[in-house]
């Protein structure tokens, strides 16, 4: 029996964090993330759970002290957001390098400057080239269902990788919702123990974490973590189906949403997919055959996927909610035209930035590039290749 | 198609707009309605003015960005009429709900003409005589019911009360005056 619930997504992750029931917890407090280890440490003082909660005094540590108990032998994870990503950036490597499988729920916040507390993707998007699984949610009920599967993903034999579960600041972790939970009995089945292969507090297996590579064999160790994020994905998928059946919610690498038949396309990442919804609807109902790709696994990244589901269509706008400030558009837009070119896929794509900082996308700004994109149909030329959208004038 | 009613609450950081706002959902969401309730943040800080938003539909909402053209405006702070374009994208068939001490004559001239129903009530007076502090909270949340019937008047107080009977497990002295503060709002409002 699911329970019928209204939580902030922030309350959602802790919840499930509760019912995950992770051996250590070590965390540091940075807005919008801060009420994660909050709840956590309330339902540990309350007897609810018994991980092993570490306030540490920076992010460094936090993520210092989560890949030390992950490499012990223990389930572990921390929260974080914005700068406080930032500060782990050399743990993160470790983390990834070391094969360590622990969680990070991260609540997305821009990074400075100037200082801003609201939405961007700026934060993990910068560490998407760190060796981490990356999964993005829509609302409560994805941020819920996404943790539930997070340690499946990542302590799976053929990954053994660290997993980013991401939400958007504010809109997703700061909004009440409409949710539907699973039992505690049915995560924990659903989660199970977790039996480490190879750890430092094994006696019988005396072991180095983090030693030194030579040029002989650090290039090895790269391939190794390739090969891992390539299993990722059969095994999110998997994972995925397993969950599906405990739940009765369908995930994979992406959503598509009125996509098969659509002429023009948006591809989206988190909360404002909600909203380019609405837009579909509304538009549908007028007769224009438009679609939305929402990406829920941005690492591994599912280029092949990606391009055969957009390949018919006549426009794309690949929505960023960060910039690379490389002069050619943000990640999601390099990368989505990576995977066009490679599967000799050639629709016309634009690469529009949005929502930095915070800063609203409405229904409205989304019927406005589905217009954009029936000109760029028409006309075959693209006049604004790299636009920001919802600049004030 | 669903029906989806949207408010906006206006009010100064640490006057609980937003706790307002949360609770509306939460009430709305006992009596079996899809919710949102979100505040929007700007620099925090005690007495800044601060936004909160409501979406309660009987379908699923999907939507995350703010309310531009909102059916209800709630007021927690008066002052705010001069310096925030409360009624700002408020549609002319909504309604705007104004906490004042001010009779509503004197209130009329500040909303920049907007044509559509205004209501005012006096949650100081109302939460003094039942609570003996102010509290803007029980009085705006009962007032914005009433107006916007977005759940059944008694619905509503069975649901307070059981929440009044969880958060105030420890303090039960407080139950009756919050439960009082909303009839007493039902009766006061217009």
């Amino acid at each position: 029996m699911s329970i019928r619930e209204r939580l902030s997504g922030n309350e959602a992750i802790s919840l499930a964090i509760k019912q995950i029931n992770p051996d250590v917890m070590p965390a540091f407090p940075i807005t919008p993330s801060t009420e994660i280890p909050q709840y956590v440490a309330n339902y540990i003082a309350n007897g609810k759970m018994d991980t092993e909660f570490i306030p540490v005094e920076s992010e460094h540590s936090s993520m210092s002290a989560t890949v030390g108990a992950s490499a012990a032998g223990a389930r572990a994870l921390t929260a974080t957001s914005s700068c406080g990503l930032a500060l782990m950036w050399e743990e993160l490597y470790v983390a990834a390098s070391n094969r360590l499988p622990l969680a990070l729920a991260l609540v997305n916040r821009a990074l400075s400057g100037p200082i801003n507390i609201n939405c961007d993707h700026s934060d993990s998007m910068g560490a998407r080239d760190t060796g981490w699984i990356q999964i993005y949610a829509e609302n409560n009920q994805e941020v819920y269902d996404n943790m539930v599967q997070a340690f499946r993903i990542s302590e799976h034999k053929d990954v053994m990788l660290p997993i980013m579960i991401c939400q958007d600041g504010f809109i997703t972790s700061h909004a009440v919702e409409n949710i539907e939970l699973l039992e505690d009995d049915i995560v924990k089945n659903f989660v199970g123990e977790y039996e480490p292969e190879n750890y430092l507090l094994n006696p019988n297996q005396p072991m180095a974490v983090g030693p030194y590579a030579v040029s002989n064999y650090y290039m090895e160790t790269k391939m190794g973590q390739r090969t891992a994020m390539h299993n990722a994905k059969q095994v999110i998928l998997d994972v995925a189906k397993e969950y599906e059946a405990i739940s009765g919610r369908k995930y994979g690498f992406f959503e598509e949403y009125k996509l098969e038949d659509a002429e023009y396309a948006v591809l989206i990442i988190g909360s404002a997919a909600g909203t380019c919804k609405d837009a579909v609807d509304k538009l549908r109902a007028e007769g224009k055959k438009v679609g939305l790709l929402k990406l829920r696994v941005f690492r591994p990244f599912p280029a092949e996927e990606i391009a055969a589901a957009l390949a018919h269509c006549k426009s794309v706008a690949i929505m960023d909610r960060t910039d690379s400030f490389s002069g050619n558009g943000g990640p999601l837009g390099a990368e989505v035209s990576q995977a066009f070119y490679n599967a000799r896929t050639s629709v016309p794509a634009v690469n529009y930035i949005y929502g930095l900082g915070g800063r609203d996308i409405r229904v409205e700004d989304f019927e406005d590039i589905y217009s954009r994109l029936e000109t760029i149909a028409a006309t075959g030329q693209i006049t604004d290749q790299f636009d920001y959208i919802g600049l004030r004038k | 198609m669903s029906q989806t009613v949207e408010i906006r609450w206006h009010g100064r950081g640490g006057q609980g707009a937003k706790t307002a706002a949360l609770l509306l959902a939460d009430v709305a969401f006992k009596t079996g309605m899809h919710v949102q309730g979100f505040p929007e943040y700007g620099p925090e800080r005690m007495g800044a003015p601060i936004t909160a938003y409501n979406r309660i539909s009987d379908a699923p909402i999907r939507v995350h960005s703010n309310i531009y053209t909102p059916q209800y405006v709630a007021v927690v702070d008066e002052t705010l009429l001069e310096s925030v374009d409360v009624t700002g994208g408020l549609k002319e068939d909504g309604a705007i709900i104004i906490n004042t001490t001010r009779p509503k004559s004197e209130i009329l001239p500040l909303l920049k003409g907007y044509s559509g129903k205004v209501y005012t009530v006096d949650a100081k007076k109302i939460s003094l005589a039942t609570l003996g502090k102010y509290y803007p909270n029980s009085p705006m949340l009962a007032a914005v019911v009433a107006i916007t019937k977005v759940m059944d008047k008694e619905a509503f107080l069975r649901e307070m009360e059981l929440s009044f009977q969880h958060k105030f497990a420890k303090k039960p002295e407080v139950i009756k005056g919050n439960m009082d503060a909303l009839r007493m709002t039902f009766k006061e409002v217009q």
